[in-house]
């Protein structure tokens, strides 16, 4: 498992540019263009499980979503960020992504750092040290696991219909 | 309880007396916007909507705005998509290429009144807090799910209290105000808030209000306000809506604030915007002579009529600079009309300016006017993060409509008080 390392402001057109927005929808279109003008190296080498940690405002700009479809598609296990803008996290619930904010995680974080994450319990340990993250409301919690918002509203709309 | 304009207008659409920040509720919006990303949405749902259809034809906005007209097979099939699903839903709210940038249209229409809730897959939807509506982008997947339900949650956001006092000097103008506020407060400054505009408000026309409430995303809001006024009243007539055809909300006397931020408007200077971020503002006498290749004067932030005067008032009877391209984005054919009429356009044209189709143009990159590496562009548009306009070695600065032309004048960033006539 590696750990992707960005600073603070990652952008909607840095991790997915704008031009291409129109023309990729498809995971299989996203993924070679994700973080294309950030890290080139990240869609080549990205694994399943790997992590991203970042600093403030991770996914500022843009409502698109292939940012966040693109993660989810590569398998990035968690993002940790010291904070998210808004519409970027209101979609990564949309899509089951895991996003994490916890800014001591990341003034923790050094290259090569052990991390260990405890998603049931809401822990993080980088080597020694250990920090917690709070559990998401039952709210959303619903929607990520129904699968994501598209499950979870069809089987509102299933049940709405049967009755 | 007293409560902030975003706690009273979730309260009345969640149907509940009263509610907290932090509070997650259920809400079914007046509109849906959406734009050429529509087909994207179509697509997601493509088997729901046989089985269940849309959840109202009055709920959605569509307008082709983004690549218009088609700069590819690729676009052209989707925007087809969207009409076809336009025809056979029978969408009232549909507007085609070249009429305009969506945000626009929601306000020049009337889509959008004072006390509405609207929500829509683009991150600007917070530009209609201009005529006292509450407005919040969502992504793509949201859009399709409220096309089916017609509801969403919406977590109730903590508000910010800015205060506007004292009034602008000559050559600063609302971009100037909203682009100073974030240098100040930063990108995230406001993020997940509801941002409420108070004070000395009468000097901003509905156009200026649109520029400020535009960028609150650029902060990080949720949505971003100014209350029902005299303006607003009176802008709201001159398209056709009566007084009596909406609510008016304000926030009660002792609600409660995240933050207080109080602006001395007269001590705002004409600042931009410098690359990579929209909060890394500077004052344009601190980057004077800076070469620039292309200027954009346009877009949902500052391509209305009161906009594209500013900027043939400073180019009548001059030449831009033979080293720029001037590209002139009219913000909707309402606009391009108007100016057409006032000889606007042609000041501009004459001036050696370039006329896009009203749409969103070179803003997003994805075609018109994208830049060459190592080129530097000032713009009137909300977003200059590296490879905006199409390309990642290029250097995009934000600024009002009267710096972006007084610049084309020289080739360079410039103060536009050394240019205009006071």
């Amino acid at each position: 498992m590696k750990v992707w390392k960005y600073g603070d402001n990652i952008d909607t057109d840095m991790l997915f540019p704008g031009k291409y927005v129109y023309t990729c929808s498809r995971p299989e279109e996203i993924i070679p263009h994700l973080l294309e003008d950030l890290d080139p190296l990240f869609s080549k080498n990205v694994k399943e499980g790997d992590l991203i940690f970042a600093g403030k405002n991770f996914g500022c700009g843009s409502s698109r979503e292939q940012p966040v479809i693109g993660l989810k598609s590569v398998g990035i296990k968690a993002v940790v960020a010291k904070s998210f803008a808004r519409i970027f996290y209101r979609s990564a619930i949309n899509q089951g992504l895991i996003l994490i904010e916890c800014p001591d995680v990341i003034d923790a974080y050094s290259d090569g750092s052990d991390v260990k994450i405890d998603f049931e319990n809401g822990k993080i340990s980088i080597g020694n040290k250990f920090f917690s993250f709070p559990k998401l409301q039952k709210e959303i919690l619903e929607i990520r696991n129904a699968g994501g918002l598209l499950e979870y509203t069809r089987s509102k709309l299933k049940n709405k219909y049967k009755k | 309880m007293d409560m902030t304009f975003a706690e009273k207008i979730l309260a009345n659409y969640a149907k509940l007396k009263e509610v907290i920040p932090g509070q997650i509720v259920t809400v079914k919006p007046d509109h849906l916007l959406t734009h050429d990303n529509s087909a994207a949405i179509i697509q997601k749902i493509k088997t729901d909507l046989e089985k269940y259809g849309i959840y109202s034809k009055s709920l959605p906005i569509i307008a082709l705005d983004h690549v218009i007209p088609a700069a590819s097979e690729k676009t052209a099939t989707n925007h087809k998509i969207i009409r076809d699903f336009v025809k056979k839903y029978q969408i009232e709210n549909f507007f085609d290429i070249g009429i305009g940038v969506c945000h626009q249209l929601v306000i020049e229409k009337g889509l959008a009144l004072p006390g509405k809730l609207i929500l829509g897959s683009d991150s600007h939807t917070c530009s209609y807090g201009a005529v006292g509506a509450f407005s919040s982008g969502i992504d793509r997947t949201e859009a399709a799910s409220i096309l089916l339900t017609g509801e969403t949650w919406l977590k109730v956001p903590k508000s910010i209290k800015i205060t506007l006092n004292e009034k602008l000097k000559f050559g600063v103008y609302a971009k100037d105000v909203v682009l100073h506020i974030i240098g100040d407060i930063s990108s995230s400054g406001a993020d997940y808030c509801s941002i409420e505009h108070h004070g000395d408000l009468d000097q901003f026309s509905i156009d200026e209000r649109f520029t400020i409430t535009n960028m609150g995303v650029e902060m990080g809001a949720k949505n971003s306000v100014f209350f029902v006024d005299n303006i607003t009243k009176k802008y709201l007539n001159s398209i056709g809506v009566s007084n009596s055809s909406y609510e008016v909300i304000f926030p009660d006397e002792d609600a409660v604030y995240n933050k207080k931020l109080n602006y001395d408007l007269s001590k705002i200077v004409p600042v931009v915007a410098c690359p990579h971020t929209v909060d890394n503002v500077k004052p344009v006498s601190n980057l004077e002579g800076i070469e620039i290749q292309q200027c954009l004067i346009g877009t949902c932030t500052n391509g209305r009529l009161s906009d594209l005067k500013v900027a043939a008032d400073i180019l009548k009877g001059k030449k831009i600079n033979k080293n720029i391209r001037l590209l002139i984005l009219p913000a909707s054919k309402d606009v391009l009309e108007k100016t057409l009429k006032a000889g606007i356009i042609e000041t501009l044209i004459k001036a050696g300016a370039t006329l896009l189709p009203a749409g969103c143009g070179p803003c997003l990159g994805a075609h018109q006017g994208v830049l060459a590496p190592g080129e530097k562009c000032l713009s009137t548009s909300n977003r200059n993060f590296k490879g905006r306009m199409g390309c990642k070695e290029a250097d995009i600065y934000l600024a009002s409509p009267a710096t972006v032309a007084a610049s084309s004048l020289f080739g360079k960033i410039t103060d536009p008080r050394e240019v205009m006539k006071q």
